[in-house]
């Protein structure tokens, strides 16, 4: 009895030793190797929540999709939309490689019992948020996901890598809106600066709590999920955003914003994290909207999923 | 909602082979096919796609550790590089 619980003991320190070795070589964990049970619960924990964003995130922009100013904005913005469903639907994938199902993720995220990204629960108000949501919210999304192509886990690094390419045109998009918009009739260009100034601090936030106070953060730099810190993300978003938004003529809305010659960066005001917070738990201007949109949507496709089967099953039948 | 799992093989272009890109749910091989292109090739990624029922698929070992793949790494002789040219020797 001695020996063999001496072997296990053995055998899984081997299996962690091997685990580490592999994220030490800047290798890829895959779905079938061993991994600590933390680490896998912190994967799914943050694809799921990427995922449900991904998904979320169709709403406030799907909302200008019958408004678009032209059928060209119309296609692009559908196409958009689009891809955010298949960024949602690869991650997913991603997720359920390690041990969780499409089901349970999908009743997690109904059920409030998974988060999304907090920016999804602030109203699309004009033609311009979706302008803003392309060259921010994209773009902070960029700036965080950039750094995931290279993260320790196989099947979430290639889905991100294929992300990222995608978000690209996202970006593009939304500051292409926004460039015509600025340069266009001055109540064009007021509705611009108008959507800039309420999506700002929402999109700083996005990076999440300062690095003091970011509970998950040490261990997945540890493990390779994470490569850089909440703050070092931010101050890089801002950094790119100044000089975008010179070229966009609109103002950022932060009288604090400055060039620190020592610090060879931009010193800005912090989002406000109560706010953040209270977003988080629930709070936000759309969360209910938000979760009571995609359970209606789930709910009502339910007789085509059951219609597929039935015809799956029926044939089946009739070619055996 | 518990459709069967597919894994989608995608060919890139005339030439290539199909490689795996991922995973998807549908009902039956047809859905996963339609699902597949419109996951998978909305920005002409291939030009030939193939799904199979990843329980159908036979894998090697449990985990991708080498143990199954050792007996390959003590013969260099497979290699051209092993073996030294003599100078002089030509197209070889």
């Amino acid at each position: 009895m001695r020996a063999a619980a001496d072997q296990r003991v053995a055998a899984n320190t081997d299996l962690q030793d091997y685990f580490d070795a592999i994220v030490a070589a800047d290798q890829k964990v895959e779905p079938r190797d061993w991994m600590p049970e933390a680490y896998r619960r912190t994967l799914i924990r943050q694809i799921a929540q990427h995922a449900h964003s991904e998904i979320i995130g169709m709403q406030p922009e799907g909302n200008w999709i019958s408004r678009a100013p032209s059928l060209k904005r119309k296609a692009i913005l559908l196409a958009k939309v689009q891809d955010e469903a298949g960024h949602g639907l690869y991650l997913y994938a991603a997720a359920e490689t390690l041990g969780i199902s499409r089901q349970e993720l999908v009743e997690m995220l109904i059920e409030g019992r998974q988060k999304y990204s907090s920016i999804f629960n602030y109203p699309t108000l004009t033609w311009a948020d979706v302008g803003a949501i392309g060259w921010l919210v994209d773009g902070a999304a960029i700036v965080n996901q950039v750094p995931l192509c290279r993260c320790s886990y196989g099947p979430y690094a290639r889905a991100m890598i294929r992300i990222c390419k995608e978000e690209s045109f996202h970006q593009r998009q939304g500051f292409e809106i926004l460039h015509t918009l600025a340069h266009g009739t001055e109540g064009q260009h007021a509705m611009a600066q108008d959507a800039i100034d309420r999506w700002w601090y929402p999109s700083l936030a996005m990076f999440g709590p300062p690095d003091g106070d970011s509970t998950h953060s040490e261990q997945s730099m540890a493990w390779k999920i994470k490569r850089f810190s909440n703050d070092d993300l931010r101050q890089r978003f801002v950094d790119m955003c100044v000089q975008q938004a010179g070229v966009l003529g609109l103002r950022i809305p932060d009288p604090g914003l400055r060039w620190d010659q020592e610090r060879q960066a931009h010193d800005y005001t912090q989002p406000d994290y109560d706010e953040l917070m209270q977003v988080i738990k629930g709070n936000g201007p759309c969360n209910r909207q938000r979760i009571d949109h995609r359970r209606r949507a789930h709910d009502e496709g339910a007789w085509v999923r059951e219609a597929a089967a039935a015809h799956a099953r029926k044939k089946v039948m009739t070619h055996v | 909602m518990s459709e069967p799992l597919w894994e989608v093989f995608v060919r890139p272009r005339r030439g290539l082979s199909h490689a795996h890109v991922g995973s998807l749910h549908a009902p039956d091989a047809e859905l996963a096919l339609r699902n597949a292109r419109d996951v998978n090739t909305r920005r002409q990624e291939g030009v030939s796609i193939w799904v199979v029922p990843a329980g159908a698929i036979t894998a090697s070992s449990p985990d991708e550790k080498d143990a199954f793949f050792a007996p390959a790494a003590d013969k260099v002789y497979r290699h051209p590089t092993f073996y030294e040219v003599p100078e002089g020797a030509e197209h070889i």
